[in-house]
């Protein structure tokens, strides 16, 4: 089955910027179920940490852009609690997706010398306050307007929305359970190399497959966790991220921000459904990159599920339209692999945030500063052993250059960003 | 706001007055008619209701009569409900069911794909050893579940008429 592809897309005229600006600190909190305190708490918690990773003080902050669906605290709550004076802030409505779309949007506003450092959060009780899976509140209120074409039949929270194109995968290219099991199976084998994580404990094919079926062909543990937590990404310019801070540092090289598939109304109208949004945003991702699939060493594709990392790397073309049951199961995405995946553990065992976590770990791999558990040497800095043996406990790829991370929102919509060392 | 509700498995569905389009479709809908907007200058009908052609932008449009009939294109089947009203129900189906009409128009990968649960033939949610029944590829015809005179929800059973394929697939689990 093919697609026709994107020919009208011009990915050249940012090719400039590539590079110039940085994800210059990385900040989170605790991956937890029960905070016991609130989204503005968690927020200035995770700035603040991001903004001393980054080696600035309030003053060297005044752009602020954060994303939820109603269920976090405006950024002037934010800054008033962090002293810091804002020449820019806008608070965005969105999930999965936005994190490397806000990226985009604040190199565009200090481009446009709007600001000079912007702090991007998302704070969110997604177990404690607003279910993240769409149990709770959210579930009962009543259904109106456009929504009688899908609420009405229930179908409503994401696994629900998601499972016609998962299983149309499957139809389509014979795609096993067991391939897609193995995306929950290698994250959880990263998780346990990640203290932070919120599920530590490896599982195995034969759990995914004999865990509860939540919505077919979505079992308990295709699905991600839902965690209270918050984390932030502070962009600047990179000569500016240098001033504040020695070391490597990630750079971001292109970015794609909420690329659409055709009727994203309801995008079930059309297409091979099992294509997904990638299908056009690597069209802008790689040209504006000056690279391709084979020249990333680390991946983040967003896991709300096992099969929206598949069907990401697929569709970004990390292998054939197809075979990214093949590409998942093959030892490809785990770490000691050709390119690990999600090596935090991701949204399916670290803790959820939107993607934005999935940043952090990309910018530390890039850095060479993982927190895994490996010693710390004379210098203060983690000996990593690079051993990946089920008794290891190192979780640092080797000689990273360059990494992708792959936003999802739903099928039909996606953004993405390519990072280098720098 | 004015609006008309109805209820639905215990669950409140509203139409707000100046919403035109959805209040025009499930009205026909209620009065037995399955019908979608066609745009006149390209003769092509789209799924769901829009204010626009999503092919052109044409902003005029008529309802016409579209035919019930078409094969299970994907579909969920839902163990673990979310929504009150649908916790005595399941496990439930949401079909996208692709209708024989203008299916691969206008290009090779669109096709009407149209939402709806699997019901019996009276518009009640399938019991459990009918889920198993359906698959892709299964052959389907529509039922408008009436509600009130002014909603019905299209939804979907086996059509008892057509040759159904021998086995179709479903998710390897059962």
């Amino acid at each position: 089955m093919t697609l026709s592809s994107v020919s009208d897309i011009d990915a050249s005229s940012a090719k400039h910027l590539a590079d110039k600006y940085a994800i210059a600190g990385i900040g989170e909190t605790a991956y937890l179920r029960g905070s016991n305190r609130t989204t503005r708490s968690m927020a200035t918690e995770a700035i603040s940490k991001a903004m001393a990773d980054a080696g600035m003080k309030a003053d060297d902050v005044d752009g602020m852009l954060s994303y939820s669906s109603g269920d976090s605290t405006f950024s002037p709550f934010i800054a008033g609690d962090l002293g810091i004076r804002l020449n820019f802030y806008m608070d965005v409505f969105g999930g999965g997706s936005s994190t490397e779309a806000l990226i985009g949007i604040a190199i565009g506003v200090i481009e446009a010398g709007m600001c000079k450092t912007v702090a991007i959060f998302r704070s969110m009780n997604g177990f404690s306050q607003v279910r993240i899976g769409g149990t709770g509140a959210r579930s009962a209120v009543p259904v109106k307007g456009d929504e009688l074409h899908s609420r009405a039949y229930g179908w409503q929270a994401a696994g629900q929305m998601f499972a016609p194109t998962f299983m149309r995968h499957m139809y389509d290219y014979g795609t096993t359970p067991e391939q897609v099991a193995m995306v929950k199976v290698t994250h959880s084998q990263h998780a346990a190399r990640n203290p932070k994580a919120y599920y530590k404990t490896p599982v195995t094919v034969d759990d995914v497959l004999s865990s509860r079926f939540i919505v077919k062909p979505l079992h308990l543990l295709d699905c991600c966790v839902e965690t209270d937590n918050a984390n932030c990404l502070i962009v600047t310019r990179a000569e500016r991220a240098r001033d504040h801070r020695d070391g490597p540092q990630a750079l971001i090289r292109s970015v794609v921000g909420r690329c659409c598939k055709p009727r994203i109304d309801m995008h079930y109208q059309a297409g091979p459904i099992s294509t997904v949004a990638g299908h056009y945003a690597k069209e802008i991702l790689w040209p504006n990159a000056g690279l391709g699939p084979e020249d990333v060493d680390v991946t983040g594709a967003y896991d709300a599920f096992t099969f929206t990392s598949m069907l990401q790397l697929e569709d970004y073309g990390f292998c054939k339209k197809g075979e990214g049951g093949q590409y998942v199961s093959d030892g490809s995405i785990r770490l000691g692999g050709k390119r690990p995946n999600n090596t935090s553990g991701g949204h399916l065992c670290e803790g959820y945030t939107h993607g934005i976590n999935m940043v952090i770990e990309n910018v530390r791999q890039l850095r060479g500063e993982i927190d895994d558990a490996c010693p710390m040497g004379p210098d203060g800095k983690r000996q990593h052993t690079h051993d990946y043996s089920d008794t290891g406990t190192c979780r640092a790829v080797k000689d990273v250059n360059v990494s992708a991370n792959l936003g999802w929102a739903m099928p039909g919509t996606g953004s993405a960003m390519v990072m280098v060392k720098g | 706001m004015a609006q008309i509700t109805a209820d639905h498995l215990g669950m409140t569905l509203t139409i707000d007055d100046l919403d035109h389009e959805n209040k025009d479709f499930f009205a026909w809908c209620a009065k037995g008619e399955f019908r979608l907007q066609k745009n006149p200058n390209n003769d092509l009908v789209r799924y769901p209701p829009t204010t626009r052609c999503p092919w052109t932008g044409d902003a005029d449009s008529e309802w016409v009569k579209v035919e019930g009939k078409g094969t299970v294109y994907s579909y969920n089947e839902v163990h673990h409900a979310i929504q009150p009203a649908f916790k005595a129900v399941a496990p439930y189906m949401l079909l996208l069911v692709e209708l024989d009409t203008q299916k691969g128009k206008p290009s090779e990968f669109e096709g009407l794909r149209v939402a709806g649960n699997l019901v019996t033939a009276d518009g009640e949610m399938a019991p459990p050893d009918m889920v198993k029944k359906v698959g892709i590829g299964s052959r389907m015809r529509l039922v408008l579940k009436k509600l009130t005179d002014e909603i019905a929800l299209p939804m979907w059973t086996l059509d008892e008429d057509a040759d159904q394929p021998a086995k179709p697939w479903r998710y390897a689990q059962e």
